[in-house]
């Protein structure tokens, strides 16, 4: 049982980073929005405000390391140039997807869109989780701020979600692969 | 290191909502800069050369570390200007949900094609 370290680094960043960031932004919506409309009787302490900060900043970390990681570690193996004389193209992703009319749109729609739209999500998120940490239980009292601070968490949930989604999908058709062999596990044939 | 002070739901206050208006104005700008800069990259081969900041990564590298350091050095100056005073927020979220809205509608392949 093995993986390879470009695998490796495509799971990182894509389970690792991405899809806890995903499930962490389900989360993030409801707490946000129950922490700043709950009504007087029933106001959050300082300890769920200062849980919620944690959390938020956790968010923000794990969006800009997804990214970073997708950007500058993942993307440039995707992406790399064909060395002249190549005949197999399962070491080029992008080029593995180009090179056919049944592939080549998971290149031109999926990457083109999942490479630039995935930034909005550590943007939103890093937005969200100021203004959260400024303001606290104080947006309640901020209707607008509020309803935006919601949006923007909305907006970084949906741009991931399509980074995420399109990500798996490509991942699926043309694998980052290639780089050390990293054996998980030794077995035996039976 | 001095613990943050958080303030009990007795004690709140309501703060002024310029320092969260410019997060948000900020936020939003930051994203259609991006936007953008992709599009005026995808349509012009010198600006797409312009914009490989680090070769292995293309031009990807120099329109969002140029977009982030728009958000950035706005966001601070915002912040410097709306940070004590409160702002007409109405039309400030208008303009960040368009703002918003916009980007992901230009970062979207088939409209980017329609230019």
């Amino acid at each position: 049982m093995e993986i390879t370290a470009r695998s490796f680094w495509t799971l990182i960043h894509g389970v690792g980073f991405g899809a806890v960031y995903l499930l962490a932004c389900s989360g993030a919506l409801v707490e946000l929005y129950r922490f700043t409309t709950s009504p007087a009787p029933s106001e959050p302490s300082a300890g769920t405000q200062r849980f919620l900060t944690v959390y938020l900043i956790a968010m923000v970390v794990l969006a800009w390391v997804a990214v970073l990681t997708g950007a500058y570690i993942i993307y440039p193996w995707y992406r790399a140039p064909l060395p002249p004389g190549t005949t197999s193209l399962g070491m080029f992703p992008q080029r593995l997807l180009m090179s056919s009319p049944k592939t080549i749109g998971w290149h031109s729609f999926g990457m083109e869109w999942k490479e630039h739209v995935a930034w909005f999500a550590p943007i939103s998120i890093t937005m969200v989780a100021f203004v959260f940490m400024r303001y606290g239980h104080d947006l309640k009292h901020h209707r607008r701020l509020r309803a935006a601070v919601l949006s923007f968490a909305v907006a970084s949930f949906v741009a991931a979600g399509i980074a995420g989604f399109l990500g798996a999908l490509i991942n699926k058709y043309a694998p980052v692969q290639g780089g050390q062999t990293i054996q998980l596990r030794a077995e035996e044939l039976k | 290191m001095k613990r943050p002070q958080y303030l009990s739901a007795t004690e709140v206050v309501t703060r002024t909502n310029g320092s969260g208006a410019a997060a948000i104005l900020s936020a939003a700008i930051g994203s259609f800069a991006l936007a953008i800069l992709a599009l005026v990259g995808d349509k012009s081969a010198a600006v797409k050369s312009s914009l490989i900041f680090y070769k292995p990564t293309g031009p990807l590298s120099g329109v969002t570390t140029t977009a982030i350091l728009i958000w950035l050095v706005l966001w601070v100056v915002l912040e410097m200007r709306w940070s004590k005073r409160s702002v007409a927020l109405g039309p400030i979220s208008i303009a960040s949900f368009v703002l918003l809205g916009l980007s992901f509608l230009l970062t979207f392949p088939p409209i980017v094609d329609i230019f």
